[in-house]
């Protein structure tokens, strides 16, 4: 135990833990996005929240979205220490410092970063997942037929409740047979959300701290995990600058715009 | 290129020892030759200050053509000055323009303190190699040299990372003042070697716990190190000791 301990408390184990819970994030993020694509689906958001139902309710994946929110403390946690143990290492700063000749300007900031995008954090998961686990919303019914494939789309009285997270039976009428799926309508808190602009602009420049952020982050966590290679630094440098710093944050950021626009 | 004469001011850090708080200090220079070097235009501030009845401005300096490492410089904001891959003795005025403000400061980091003016103590570099930065070797007749067979690749890669002349640029850089990329070239050199596989393990944990316990901050991979270093050391030397260090502690004896 005393050599976990040892490395832990280093200045390199330390880093190991940020690479380390930072990939994670990266890879929770590629899986989010995905999934949220599906709010750009116009079926008044019955894919988007079956899809809700289905991240709060398999254990598999309940289980590593509790790996996921410890890691998140973690990674936050030792990047708050880490900020002041390495201001300390300069107890007198230099009157000009010409940082940007050097390095780039997400590198030098990542403390920063990384804190707005902690409160948007708080935000964004009391908004919608606090909401959605916690809060009060709103059920809503879609009525499959299984012949035709139509949806007819039913918003449930406002203080309907019920116990499961979805409840689903087949029914007979006189025009076909359907199949009734009653699910919280999380689709609507995002949509009725993402009408406010100051929301709306919070999202934004969060997705810019993402973009950031991960421009430096994902490729810095590999160099600290020691892999640095002429072979792969360039698909590395790749996936970070046009997937993470690039793709994901757009998409993210599309969603709210959508929202604002087609309200 | 024909020598210009160059009006400088400069700004100048000064500080009488490490009690003292220091403070700036501002000097009017005229006809500075653009054929010096930054440490001829000190040499001629200090003469100056020296018939001005003045205590003329501490820095350190020894061999002057870029390999000792000693002439510690922060100058407008970078270790060396402006130019990649030079010493401040090997800085010439002409990369400096007629009218120019230049300010000069000492490194700033913690294990790095100022003993006076421009000076500082960078013992704790030696102390990081006392703990590990070395091969023991027993005493008897040199082998030969060929007898240990050595890739050129590695041997290239070796030489490479031995050619760090332990300036403290890399500290000086880092807005952390981190010394990853000084201890990542001197455990590399050896991690690289057959000579440097005994002690492998254990010189990368000794090394880095001197390190760490000397105050220096830990590794954000800005680059900055590496782009101001004087003898462009490679940001692969850290992913080397990143390795090396996690296989040490995991599975080191
Ligand atoms: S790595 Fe470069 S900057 Fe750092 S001490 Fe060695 S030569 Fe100087
Ligand atoms: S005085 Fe030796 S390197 Fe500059």
């Amino acid at each position: 135990m005393n050599w976990f301990l040892k490395l832990m408390s280093s200045s390199l184990g330390k880093k190991y833990v940020m690479a380390l819970t930072g990939l994670f994030l990266c890879t929770f993020l590629v899986v989010h996005m995905i999934g949220n694509l599906q709010l750009f689906k116009s079926d008044n958001g019955m894919a988007f929240n079956l899809y809700a139902v289905l991240m709060t309710t398999n254990p598999l994946i309940k289980t590593v979205s509790y790996l996921l929110y410890a890691f998140i403390v973690l990674h936050a946690i030792q990047g708050i220490r880490l900020v002041f143990q390495n201001k300390s290492s300069r107890p007198v700063q230099y009157a000009v410092y010409d940082g940007k000749s050097n390095s780039s300007w997400a590198s030098r900031n990542m403390g920063l970063l990384g804190t707005l995008l902690l409160v948007f954090l708080v935000v964004h998961m009391s908004d919608f997942w606090w909401e959605y686990k916690f809060g009060h919303v709103p059920y809503a019914t879609y009525a499959t037929n299984i012949e035709t494939g139509e949806v007819k789309f039913i918003p449930a009285p406002a203080d309907y409740k019920q116990f499961n997270k979805i409840e689903e039976n087949v029914i007979s009428t006189a025009d076909g047979q359907y199949r009734i799926v009653t699910v919280k309508n999380l689709y609507l808190e995002v949509k009725e959300g993402f009408k406010a602009i100051w929301l709306v602009a919070l999202y934004i420049i969060a997705m810019a701290a993402v973009s950031f952020h991960l421009f430096h982050g994902f490729k810095s966590a590999f160099q600290t995990f020691g892999l640095n290679h002429s072979k792969y630094n360039g698909i590395i440098n790749f996936i970070g600058v046009w997937g993470f710093a690039i793709a994901i944050p757009l998409a993210f950021a599309a969603m709210p715009i959508y929202f604002f626009i087609n309200q | 290129m024909s020598e210009k004469l160059l009006n400088l001011t400069l700004k100048v850090w000064r500080q009488r020892n490490s009690k003292d708080k220091g403070g700036f200090e501002t000097y009017a220079m005229k006809g500075v030759s653009t054929d010096m070097s930054f440490l001829e235009m000190f040499d001629v501030l200090n003469e100056q200050l020296i018939n001005e009845g003045k205590d003329p401005v501490a820095f350190d300096h020894d061999c002057r053509e870029g390999i000792c490492g000693m002439c510690s410089m922060f100058i407008n904001g970078r270790p060396h000055g402006p130019k990649q891959a030079v010493t401040t003795c090997q800085l010439h005025m002409r990369s400096f323009n007629d009218g120019d403000t230049i300010t000069v400061e000492p490194w700033r980091a913690k294990p790095f303190p100022v003993i006076k003016d421009l000076v500082v103590d960078r013992s704790s570099f030696d102390r990081i190699i006392s703990a590990g930065g070395f091969i023991s070797v027993n005493t008897g007749n040199a082998q030969d040299a060929n007898a240990i067979p050595i890739s050129k690749e590695d041997a290239d890669e070796s030489f490479a990372a031995a050619a760090c002349i332990g300036c403290g640029a890399c500290v000086a850089a880092c807005k952390n003042a981190s010394a990853m990329l000084f201890v990542s070239a001197k455990v590399s050199q050896l991690a690289l070697l057959p000579q440097g596989q005994p002690e492998r393990e254990q010189r990368v944990l000794n090394m880095v716990a001197q390190m760490d316990s000397e105050g220096f901050g830990s590794c954000t991979n800005t680059g900055a190190c590496s782009a101001e270093c004087p003898k462009e050391i490679s940001l692969s030397n850290i992913a080397r000791m990143n390795r090396d260090y996690f296989g040490a502690s995991i599975a080191g004896k």
